[in-house]
């Protein structure tokens, strides 16, 4: 193995009683790719953040190239040779490419000269990578496969040798993820040392050399990828076997539950959105909506919910349609039997600083079991939440701590627990595991199919192809506010993501 | 990833850093006093003793705490439902009107028991209303609530100028305000309460409004954690976009938050109206909406919290009078600077010094850490 570029020795950091890393021993060698995959929660942020000076570590050392140092702020990191891109992009959205590359690097106090020097420097990187990128564009207006491309050159033109990227993947497309791992292949080639922050172990098997598996604050292992396996991977992280996918049965689709006809839905700049989609869902059947994240499936799912209005076109729920004009009241939707899991449950599906138990009637506080009179029944809602925890395994089983102190699977759980113990007809769920650790995962999608199997009809938007895959009777894939294809569950990933990535516009999309 | 967050026992988040934001404020606050070349001890004994010292000062430190419970419980209630009602000075101006219609009208005929419900109902139904159109316009039409609500203040402040010195000031009167109302609008005073505990009171306004206001911290803690209404509006002030998700009208919400923040600003007028000047006289609020934002924001939005602010407050407003009174080279506008530094400290900056207690916390009491120990709390 060739020199380190990294070592990490015995790092511990603690959050009050929290214990984020427990002796922590790491070594990346030089010119390799090494990921790092664990659940949420297992500590692989907070490792990094220590390298990258984000955090102190409590005790332990941080060797660069063999030299002890001292990382104490992220500039002492780019110093050393350390570049991250981060997972949300850190980009001025309305500046252009060069100025953002230049932000917080400028040479001189005017900005003409920098700009100059960095232009030339640009070019430079551009072509040694690979890495084209129009300097004068906008960010805004480029795709977020470019704007991460911009987030590399970043942190190259401030001399990285080691970059780290932390779950990098995320928001691309399976042929932008693609590009990404060539662009990380070229780096390496180029003596580059990345670091691969990821929970998807596909990616891991395609691309790392070496991988470490990190679980509830401690390194587990360090295994050369070649000689492992994802089994063997998914099973260090969770700490026991774990079904990567789940076993269902035949679906036996039966009435038609929510017809969706000619649906158009407009956002509030007026930019469609939504174009003439129609479709139907059956009972005891799910539908897999596949798809880049920002090609209308958040607002297919608000339409149909009678969150977002609709310009034209009609929903219809159990033979009767649903009102599009944007006054519909979720709540009655609820009674008629549509339970909705939001895509994003921090700001929609939770309130973040309630208590557990408040949040679990969410949108059903109008029920009367939960009420006396004008005044909430807090017996019965705690009894209430006491129920779903227990039946949902909701971690820690405590109604009254705070929403937010919840992991994310288990914040998960509690609005699934909420939507699904209502027994809708119609379930519609958006990320069902967006954010949600290996093991949460395997749980959610049982429930999930044994809801199906219940007879009820459910609508599963994922941006995660697995998932989709995974779960769904039949697959329909947008792009660009159309359904561009239905599929059945055995397509494969290749044929989806062409699909996804709107086929012909997939040389632009690049 | 989330960073991981240190949380502090209740006791810290509610009084311990309460505490050191007072403390700190009246640290430079005695800075100032050293300025002006006072003694800032003698100026800090002279301040309590004047607020708390004799039955008298007490009777008047509750007095003006009756005032700031209902402000303060005011801007909470629309702060629980993610308004921040600026209007509190004027609807409780306002209000006074209704007060002055019914006192008016029947102080002669009905006894106090009597006129005081219908003024209550008048005093909030007016502060509702005023409420109600900053309401309306920022639940249909977008309009922010903190420009409107301000822009009410005027209108409230011209109407009433308009009104004492015009149609509601008796003929040959030089003073703008009403007549003084009879007996039958004068509310009995509570002095003898604190005169059981042998302290005696010379004259002070200390009257029933004070129990009233106690009664509506209570009501306002059933509403916001007890009720669905309340729960409803917690919902909306958190997370708009939840509150839709969830089916509650966003109209009706914030219509109905603002009324009820409006008409608890109402019933502050009662304090000063019926149960001291017996009148309604020209700038009767004199900021005590505004000092309603500082008590608010200092107890936290909890009732239990307002009342403690108010009751500081309360102090700061007696005792500084006391001791612009004791040390003339403190001036009023002295005393003002001092509660505009508890303002501050508590107010605006009351987060300052968290992080540093967090991280405090976080090293020394571990178990602390993650734990919410309080029930009921939406702020």
């Amino acid at each position: 193995m060739a020199q380190a570029a990294i070592e990490l020795i015995g790092i511990n950091k603690s959050f009050g009683a929290v214990r984020a890393n427990r002796d922590i021993n790491l070594e990346i060698a030089r010119g390799t790719i090494h990921g790092i995959v664990g659940e949420n929660g297992a500590g692989k942020s907070t490792l990094m953040s220590i390298l990258y000076g984000f955090y102190q570590a409590d005790s332990g050392e941080i060797r660069v190239g063999g030299k002890p140092a001292s990382i104490k702020t992220p500039n002492d990191a780019i110093a050393l040779g350390i570049g991250m891109v981060h997972q949300h992009f850190m980009l001025v959205d309305n500046f252009s490419v060069l100025e953002n590359i230049i932000l917080g690097a400028e040479s001189d106090a005017l900005l003409k000269s920098s700009i100059a020097k960095a232009r030339s420097e640009l070019e430079r990187l551009e072509r040694e990578y690979g890495l084209e990128v129009d300097p004068d564009a906008i960010i805004e207006e480029l795709p977020v496969g470019l704007q991460q491309r911009v987030e590399i050159l970043k942190a190259l033109y401030r001399g990285a040798e080691i970059l780290i990227l932390d779950e990098p993947t995320g928001v691309l497309t399976p042929a932008e993820a693609d590009h990404l791992f060539r662009i990380l292949k070229q780096l390496k080639e180029q003596g580059k040392t990345v670091v691969l922050i990821t929970h998807k172990l596909r990616e891991i098997m395609a691309i790392t050399d070496n991988v470490s598996v990190m679980r509830q604050g401690t390194m587990v292992a360090t295994r050369e990828t070649s000689k492992t396996t994802v089994g063997e991977l998914a099973e260090l992280m969770v700490g026991r076997r774990v079904l990567l996918r789940v076993e269902k049965g035949e679906a036996e689709a039966g009435a038609v539950k929510l017809a969706v006809k000619n649906l158009t839905v407009k956002d509030s700049r007026g930019v469609t959105m939504v174009d003439d989609i129609s479709f139907d869902l059956r009972a005891g059947e799910i539908v897999g909506i596949a798809g880049v994240a920002g090609n209308g499936q958040s607002e297919l799912l608000e339409a149909i919910s009678g969150i977002r209005h609709a310009v034209s076109g009609s929903v219809m729920l159990d033979g009767k349609p649903i009102d599009l004009t944007g006054a519909a009241d979720p709540g009655e939707l609820r009674d008629r039997g549509l339970a909705h899991v939001p895509e994003d449950r921090h700001h929609v599906g939770l309130v973040l600083a309630f208590e557990e138990n408040e949040n679990s009637i969410l949108g059903y506080h109008d029920d009367p079991r939960y009420l006396k009179g004008p005044f909430l029944n807090v017996d019965a809602i705690m009894a209430d939440a006491k129920d779903k925890i227990e039946k949902y395994d909701i971690r820690p089983g405590n109604p009254r701590l705070k929403t937010a102190n919840f992991s994310g699977g288990n914040q998960q759980k509690i609005v699934l627990a909420r939507e699904m113990e209502q027994d809708p007809g119609v379930l519609i769920v958006g990320q069902p595991t967006r954010g949600v650790d290996v093991g949460a995962i395997e749980f959610i999608h049982k429930r999930l199919i044994a809801m199906r199997d219940q007879g009820k009809a459910v609508l599963v938007v994922s941006v995660e192809l697995d998932e989709i895959r995974s779960l769904s009777d039949r697959i329909l894939v947008m792009f660009a506010g159309r359904i561009v294809g239905e599929r059945g569950p055995e397509a494969t990933e290749g044929e989806l993501g062409l699909l996804m990535a709107g086929v012909e516009r997939q040389e632009a999309a690049l | 990833m989330s960073t991981p967050y240190a949380k502090l026992p209740a006791w810290a988040d509610y009084g311990l850093i309460p505490l050191i934001n007072l403390a700190v404020a009246f640290i430079v606050a005695g800075f100032v006093v050293l300025l002006v070349g006072e003694n800032p001890f003698r100026a800090a004994v002279i301040l309590v003793e004047g607020a708390f010292g004799k039955g008298t000062g007490i009777a008047f430190t509750l007095f003006y705490a009756t005032t700031f419970i209902f402000t303060g419980l005011s801007v909470a209630v629309a702060a629980h439902c993610g308004l921040f009602n600026i209007g509190t000075e004027g609807q409780a101006y306002i209000a006074g009107l209704g007060i002055a219609i019914v006192c008016l009208s029947f102080d002669s005929v009905l006894p106090w028991w009597l006129t005081f419900p219908m003024a209550i109902v008048a005093s909030a139904l007016v502060g509702a209303l005023w409420a109600l159109i900053p309401a309306y316009l920022q639940a249909k039409r977008g309009s922010h609530i903190v420009i409107t609500t301000i822009m009410f203040n005027f209108i409230a402040a011209s109407i009433m100028v308009y009104l004492l010195v015009g149609p509601l000031k008796p003929a040959g009167s030089q003073a703008p305000q009403t007549r003084n109302f009879l007996a039958g609008a004068e509310l009995p005073k509570l002095n003898w309460i604190i005169e059981l505990f042998g302290a005696k009171i010379r004259s002070a306004p200390l009257n029933v409004t004070f129990l009233l206001a106690l009664l509506m911290a209570f009501l306002v803690w059933l509403l916001i954690w007890r009720t669905k209404l309340g729960y409803e509006m917690r919902t909306y002030g958190h997370s708009p976009k939840a509150a839709r998700y969830a089916g509650i009208s966003e109209t009706r919400i914030i219509i109905t938050a603002m009324m009820i923040s409006g008409a608890l600003a109402g019933m502050m007028a009662l304090n000063p109206v019926m149960g001291d000047q017996h009148n309604v006289a020209i700038d009767f609020v004199s900021g005590a909406g505004f000092v309603g934002i500082a008590v608010a924001l200092m107890g936290r939005l909890h009732p239990v919290g307002i009342v403690l602010a108010a009751v500081l407050f309360g102090m700061l407003y007696q005792g500084g009078a006391e001791l612009a009174f004791e040390m003339p080279a403190i001036s009023r506008d002295m005393i003002v600077i001092i509660q505009g530094l508890v303002i501050l400290f508590a107010g605006a900056l009351e987060h300052m010094f968290r992080p540093y207690i967090q991280a405090l916390f976080a090293s020394f009491s571990p178990r602390s850490v993650g734990m919410e120990a309080v029930k009921g709390k939406g702020a």
